[in-house]
């Protein structure tokens, strides 16, 4: 067992022991130890056990490892899988987020708390403003070719009335997707705004320009066309009028070529007042298919504002068109009539002609001026000329007999061709006519319907803006308590750090002021302290200064005493006392003191405590032989008998003097034993004591001993008392260091 | 010094009872050669006397001090 115990200390003090050598150091702790017992089999046996007990302790280390893996799994993968207990495991052990976040990832958002939000006023605010974004997104995306439109924000929701119903639909959809669009930032919404409102002014702008330039073109074609064809109708008027005059004027030939030339230039000015009266017309008219074209687009563009503008170009396009119908049906009509007339001139022309032919027939040098009608006819010319016409004019007299004989039927026929006429024209009148009023209605009621629909916009705005009024002011009012709340705290936060301030300032100048006093009050007190310290020291320098005299000459004195020889006294310690006189010339206590000392040391000088001792033996010797002679008995008989006991009387020679003196101890020999005990220990004063109680003879012998004992003890206590008192005024004036 | 008085009172002493011896001695002799025809006893009586004297005087000397002296006073009233 021991060497098991030995083992295991050796296990226990040398861990890294390697375990191939027990028996070395077995060994060596035996000898350490002192014991020497061999039990290598219990040894083995520790080994063995060792070995079981480390593969025991090995699976216990597996067992343990593998619960903590397991446990630390299981928890990851739970929380992996519910939030909240991730987020409780979070809560309570301190590093496991940085675990699970090294493990899982980040934790998911918190989804349950924005829902919960849309109560809130800001939130609200970017909602609205969300939705109104998105109601000015729903127009926009429709319209986003070309329509600009010079509007904002409360634009974009005048517009919302014309697709409401598609908004509140689409605003359902993106009520889902709220939580995403909300997020989007206020100055995004103003910008997307601000870019569809720019897209729809650009859009408009596009589209006024378009239609405005349209427009121009076609009101400057149109009226180019107009003119032409008012130009047209005049010229035709013209020729009418000329032909006319040229058909019924009776005017001199010369005049009548000129006719026929104003007439033919009139004709020519028609035919090309016609010529550009139609191709102003063509250009007209497609100018206006242009617009019509345009008007269409920007119809479908379906951008309420410009609807006056198109209704405008509307009604100037219907206004240009019936301009332009009516100028061509002017110029229809002078056309037919100039028809007529043309028709008539035709004839009178083919008449004419024929006569001409005629004429050429019999006149063919003529030919050629036909046209000009002249004076360049000769008399020939002109009675063949003449016999023409005569002959022409019967012959139109004939035809005009026939002709009124087949009026009736010519006029039926004409009127019926009239009817015909008049009844496609009046068909087509009508037509055109319903046409007009059909376009009026359309552009009525397009123009009421716009003025319903400004109306309705108008009041659609009205309540919008009493809406946003309302919602303003709720926002006003909301804003001003929040204001109000706001500007209080930031009062009363003002106010709080403004007292902070202030008592953080008054207690710091008060700190300041106080420091300063102190100080100022610390440096003169210093002062005072360092000037009185100063005096006091100056006085305590001349204190220890004179206590260092008086204690020098008080040791001054203490030395004249040791001068003091075997048998002889001291010096006369006149001088010394002298010295000390002046020395503590105001201190009245070493004055008292040094008059204090007898006259007889300071005359003659005392005599030292070795030279009192070795005498009092001497006094001894005789005081104990005349121990028995007093007053009574001193004859010499007694004499002789005195020094017979002092021979005999053995005692001890000295002898502890008691506390107290019986009176038995009043023996002579016993004080002397007391006595020279005393001196011997020297106490000279317990000495003179004892010697002072002698009576008799050994009294009258010890005199001079005890005076000069006396005188003695009195002067060194009067030293004593000087040097004591020196010694004390000394320290009393040393300052410690 | 007190304790030398002793010595000195002894030293007188026996220097008294010396002389006084002596002289008690001569006395004697004398006297018993003289008028008493060589017999002994004037010459012990001398010394006798002369010791005795000696002796007296040192037990006075050594008394001294414990002898009360007294004196007369006398008051005249003027």
């Amino acid at each position: 067992m021991e060497g098991r115990d030995l083992a295991g200390e050796k296990f226990r003090k040398f861990p890294h022991t390697n375990a191939a050598n027990p028996c070395l150091l077995r060994c060596f702790y035996q000898c350490v130890c002192g014991k020497v017992k061999a039990h290598p089999l219990q040894l083995c046996r520790r080994y063995s056990t060792a070995g079981d007990s480390g593969s025991t302790a090995g699976k216990i280390v597996a067992a343990s490892l593998l619960t903590v893996g397991g446990g630390l799994g299981g928890t990851i993968l739970y929380a992996k899988w519910d939030p909240k207990f991730r987020a409780n495991v979070e809560k309570s052990v301190p590093y496991s987020d940085q675990l699970f976040e090294m493990a899982l990832g980040p934790p998911p958002p918190p989804l349950v708390t924005l829902q919960k939000k849309p109560g809130k006023i800001e939130p609200l605010q970017i909602s609205s403003l969300s939705e109104a974004s998105k109601e000015s997104k729903q127009p926009k995306a429709k319209a986003k070719k070309s329509d600009p439109a010079p509007v904002e924000a409360p634009a974009a929701v005048e517009e919302a009335p014309a697709p409401t119903p598609q908004t509140l639909k689409d605003e359902e959809c993106k009520d889902h997707h709220e939580p995403v669009l909300k997020e989007r930032p206020a100055e995004e919404v103003t910008a997307r705004l601000a870019q569809q409102d720019k897209a729809e002014q650009d859009a408009l702008a596009a589209l006024t320009a378009g239609l405005e330039e349209s427009l121009g073109s076609t009101a400057k074609t149109t009226l180019q066309a107009i003119g032409a064809q008012e130009a047209a109708l005049t010229a035709i008027a013209a020729h009418t009028n000329k032909l006319k005059e040229a058909m019924d004027s009776q005017t001199p030939p010369d005049e009548k070529s000129s006719q026929w030339k104003a007439l033919n230039e009139a004709l020519s000015e028609r035919t090309r007042a016609m010529e550009e009266a139609e191709e102003a017309l063509l250009k007209a008219k497609g100018e206006l298919e242009n617009l019509s074209g345009v008007i269409n687009s920007s119809k479908q563009s379906k951008i309420n504002t410009a609807r006056p503008q198109i209704l405008a170009a509307e009604e100037n396009l219907h206004s240009m068109i019936v301009d332009l119908d009516k100028v061509v049906t002017k110029v229809q009509t002078a056309q037919t009539e100039a028809k007529i007339v043309s028709q008539y001139s035709e004839l009178v022309n083919e008449a004419k002609a024929q006569f001409q032919q005629e004429l050429a027939n019999i006149t063919p040098e003529i030919q050629a001026n036909w046209k000009r009608l002249s004076g360049k006819l000769s008399a020939d010319d002109l009675n063949s000329l003449i016999a023409h016409a005569h002959r022409r004019i019967d012959q139109l007299n004939r035809e005009l007999a026939e002709q009124r004989v087949r009026e009736q039927i010519h006029i039926e026929v004409a009127l019926e061709q009239q009817k015909l006429e008049d009844q496609k024209a009046l068909e087509r009148a009508v037509v055109s006519a319903l046409e007009h009023s059909r376009e009026d209605m359309r552009l009525e009621q397009e123009k009421k319907a716009q003025e319903v629909r400004e109306v309705m916009e108008a009041e659609m705005r009205t309540q919008l803006r009493r809406q946003a009024a309302a919602h303003t002011d709720h926002l006003r009012d909301v804003l001003k308590v929040q204001e109000q709340e706001l500007r209080e705290e930031a009062q009363e936060i003002l106010n709080s750090k403004m007292m902070e301030q202030e008592t953080h300032y008054r207690r710091l100048t008060q700190e300041q002021l106080d420091t300063f006093t102190l100080d100022m009050n610390a440096a003169y007190a210093r002062l005072k302290g360092i000037e009185e310290a100063i005096d006091s020291h100056v006085i305590a320098e001349e204190e220890a200064r004179k206590a260092h005299q008086l204690w020098l000459s008080v040791e001054a004195l203490n030395y004249t005493l040791k001068s003091a020889g075997a048998d002889f006294p001291t010096e006369p310690l006149e001088g010394a006392v002298g010295v000390i006189k002046e020395n503590c010339a105001g201190n009245e206590f070493a004055q008292a003191l040094a008059t204090a000392i007898p006259e007889e040391s300071l005359s003659r000088g005392i005599y030292s405590e070795a030279s009192l001792r070795a005498r009092f033996f001497d006094i001894r010797r005789l005081a104990r032989r005349v121990a028995l002679i007093d007053e009574t008995r001193n004859s010499l008989y007694q004499y002789f008998l005195s020094y017979l006991q002092s021979v005999l009387l053995f005692e001890r020679e000295q002898v502890a003097p008691p506390a107290k003196l019986a009176p038995e101890d009043l023996d002579t020999f016993k004080l002397l034993a007391y006595a020279n005990y005393s001196i011997e220990r020297g106490d000279l004063e317990l000495a003179a004591k004892f010697v002072n109680q002698l009576r008799g003879e050994s009294q009258r012998v010890a005199q001079d001993w005890l005076k000069e004992a006396r005188l003695t003890l009195e002067t060194k206590q009067v030293i004593s008392l000087l040097s004591a008192y020196a010694n004390a005024v000394g320290l009393g004036t040393t300052q410690a260091p | 010094m007190s304790e030398k008085e002793l010595g000195q009172k002894w030293d007188r002493c026996l220097a008294d009872c010396a002389v006084k011896f002596g002289t008690g001695l001569g006395l004697g002799i004398v006297f018993s050669v003289v008028f008493f025809k060589r017999r002994t006893w004037p010459i012990v009586f001398g010394t006798g006397l002369g010791l005795g004297m000696a002796y007296s005087n040192c037990q006075n000397d050594l008394r001294s001090r414990y002898v009360l002296h007294s004196k007369y006073f006398s008051f005249e009233q003027k």
